[in-house]
């Protein structure tokens, strides 16, 4: 199983039609997720990265719709053998099929935990909702489990917890409950969509030491979201940089860090302050913003703040695609076509 | 001005050193908590729970800490946003006198405040949506007196250059700026008054990280031309390295550590500081595993441990920890420490990069 991907998606675009016009939020993402591996999608805001978990877990809405590309799934429910891949994209939208898949075999991890749960209702209600949900099993029995979650996500009291509402915790008790209730089913696949940007460093290292150990012992998938390299670099086995709804590069975690080959990634890893810069000196910065997405491109959509563009107006005219260029990383640049055709 | 009320506003019998541009002492602020139908206070919020640091002119001093240690409260005290409960804030002002800022009539700060300027975290709330850029960097020349709209409109012009905006832009609304962009303006705004200290209040933490590289380099090259002074108040351990000069760390309203920037990093001498540092995620895959997770979280500044507060969580706690209250004590030159045990402890900070 190892070498299959547990979910594969291929060249996926995400629109919305608005009345000023046409946002291709996420335009033509292909990524694998392996089981038991760790996936980093990062970018900056606006490149489309929560687009694209909305879009596996089909949670679009209008004006919004994908207008193209393949959401597979290796799902044990919905396959008839073990090696059936289920295409999301095309199951109804409100159908049973993927209500069963979402919160079970898929799990979802948002961003502000503080918004994600009902105040009126305690902890433990919400989390005997969704075991009852997903598992026939009786009250008393839900509730067994999700003691048992509550205590495995490091709760001190877990029998009082339940009785207690959201906005009685504190905010990394709250995000540990989040993952709790993600967990409860046991999913393939978790999606964590940058869940630590709302909380302190100290609660942030809590949760993701926490996560570490969930998904050692149960083998988790994860996509992991964030824009933070710090948290990708400790989490994640394989990473995915987008920007602008595209991918600009992918690979194993080591690799983008220590080989980046795209010049965005190599220029945001400049970029960025870590506790290691040297105090008070100039940081190398990429040039301008990001464009406003109504903007039309055409060409790399990175060429505008690239400093590596190529001569003859050749990234403002053509569009690069993502190509391998060695056996784990693929790159979306003219730079590298060599390399690619070498391959 | 009539003399005695400059007499008034002189502090005199406190000394300074020459280049201290801020002295702040034991400040507190403390915020009621009241209950019932006639709302008696029930007790205090020990938000800011005597703070004593002091700026140097020029420097740049990072207040660091974790949601709810005090930090935005004490930078608002010190421009008396908010009045704070007891303590003292000596400053120096352009003309060399000493004013206690805490006994200032809101008259008498009037002409202080064209002397300190606040940035705010979000840029996309502090701007008025429905004022243009002249207008908004130029409201604080307008209500000081600057109401030759050419000389008004030349002076806008001038900032948004120095700030790297064009100045064509001034008739443009704020909406048609990126965040980037937005807190130029509101770094315009805050220097239009020629300022000589500027309290930031997280400045770069609602900006993409490829943007905010650019507003931290501003920054820096703006403090060397303007000679300002900066209290720069952040969560982000990594920017504040890169930016300050010394820094503070704040915990449930007390500064636990305050030190020049390297030692601070390199050697922390309280615990707290140590394991803020190891929590940060380091960007490099190679180094993996040292976030080691501090316990427990932060208790409530309405109900602190008893002693040092950071006890419950400290794993070198003892019984002295738990009745006595650490002083701040400077134990190396400018390295100031509120630990009993700072002397025995050899604490690691950041490894250096290879």
């Amino acid at each position: 199983m190892t070498n299959q991907p547990l979910l594969e998606v291929r060249d996926l675009q995400t629109v919305f039609e608005l009345d000023e016009g046409t946002v291709k939020a996420v335009d033509g993402v292909s990524f694998d997720v392996y089981s038991g591996k760790v996936l980093g999608i990062v970018g900056e805001s606006g490149c489309g990265k929560s687009v694209t978990i909305k879009s596996v877990l089909r949670l679009i809405e209008e004006p919004g719709r994908i207008a193209n590309g393949a959401i597979r799934f290796r799902s044990k429910i919905l396959g008839n053998s073990s090696n059936d891949m289920i295409d999301l994209v095309q199951l109804p939208a409100k159908g049973a099929q993927l209500r069963a898949l979402r919160g079970n075999e898929i799990a979802l991890i948002p961003q502000e935990p503080m918004a994600a749960f009902s105040p009126v209702h305690t902890i433990g209600n919400q989390l005997i909702e969704v075991i009852q949900l997903h598992q026939p099993v009786s009250d008393e029995e839900a509730k067994k489990i999700a003691v048992t979650r509550l205590k495995e996500v490091g709760f001190p009291n877990p029998e009082s917890a339940m009785d207690r509402y959201s906005w009685e915790l504190s905010g990394g008790l709250r995000q540990r409950a989040m993952i709790g209730m993600a967990l409860t089913c046991d999913p393939l696949l978790l999606i964590a969509d940058e869940p630590t940007t709302a909380i302190d460093v100290t609660t942030q290292a809590q949760v993701l030491s926490l996560l570490r150990k969930l998904q050692q012992e149960h083998q988790t998938s994860i996509i992991f979201i964030t824009h933070d390299l710090g948290v990708i670099a400790q989490l994640a086995d394989d990473v995915v940089v987008m920007y602008l709804g595209k991918v600009m590069e992918s690979g194993p975690v080591d690799q983008i860090f220590h080989n980046p080959q795209h010049p965005y990634t190599r220029a945001l890893l400049r970029s960025i302050p870590t506790v290691h810069t040297k105090n008070r000196s100039r940081l190398p910065t990429i040039s301008g913003s990001i464009p406003h997405p109504f903007q039309k491109r055409t060409g790399c959509p990175f060429v505008a703040r690239c400093q590596e563009a190529l001569p003859q107006q050749r990234c403002t005219n053509q569009t690069p695609v993502l190509k391998a260029i060695n056996k784990h990383q693929s790159v979306s640049c003219f730079l590298h076509e060599e390399e690619v055709n070498a391959c | 001005m009539p003399a005695e009320l400059a007499q008034s506003r002189l502090t005199a019998n406190i000394p300074m050193p020459p280049e201290r541009l801020l002295d702040v002492k034991e400040l507190k602020k403390y915020f009621p908590i009241r209950k019932g139908l006639f709302k008696s206070v029930v007790g205090q919020v020990r938000s800011v729970d005597g703070v004593t640091f002091h700026l140097n002119l020029g420097e740049t001093l990072g207040l660091v800490g974790e949601s709810g240690c005090g930090k935005t409260t004490t930078s608002r005290c010190l421009l008396r946003a908010i009045n704070p409960t007891s303590g003292e804030i000596h400053y120096r002002q352009a003309d060399g006198q000493l004013v206690d800022v805490t006994q200032l009539s809101s008259d008498q700060l009037r002409p202080l405040r064209r002397e300190m300027q606040m940035i705010f975290q979000d840029p996309f709330a502090s701007l008025n949506p429905r004022m243009n850029l002249l207008d908004l960097v130029g409201e604080p020349l307008l209500v000081n007196g600057v109401t030759n709209r050419k000389e008004r409109s030349d002076r806008v012009a001038d900032l948004l250059r120095l700030v790297g905006l064009r100045p064509e832009y001034m008739r443009r609304f704020p909406h048609a700026f990126s965040g980037g962009q937005r807190q130029r303006i509101v770094i315009a705004r805050a220097l239009a008054l020629n300022p000589r200290l500027v309290v930031a209040d997280e400045p770069v933490s609602a900006l993409d990280v490829s943007v905010q590289a650019q507003v931290l380099n501003l920054l820096l090259d703006l403090q060397k031309k303007l000679k300002l002074t900066y209290l720069f108040v952040a969560h982000d351990l990594s920017v504040v390295r890169h930016i300050s000069d010394r820094v503070a760390v704040m915990y449930v309203g007390r500064i636990v550590e305050m030190s020049p920037t390297n030692e601070l990093f390199l050697a922390p001498k309280h615990p707290y500081t140590a394991a803020l540092l190891s929590a940060v995620p380091i960007a490099d895959p190679r180094i993996r595993s040292k976030m080691q997770p501090l316990e427990g979280d932060v208790p409530s500044p309405s109900n602190p441990p008893s002693g040092c507060h950071f006890h419950p969580r400290c794993s070198f706690a003892t019984d002295l920890c738990r009745q006595q209250v650490p002083d701040l004590e400077e134990v190396q030159p400018n390295h100031f420490v509120a630990c009993h045990r700072q002397a025995e402890l050899a604490l690691s900070g950041v490894s250096e990069p290879i």
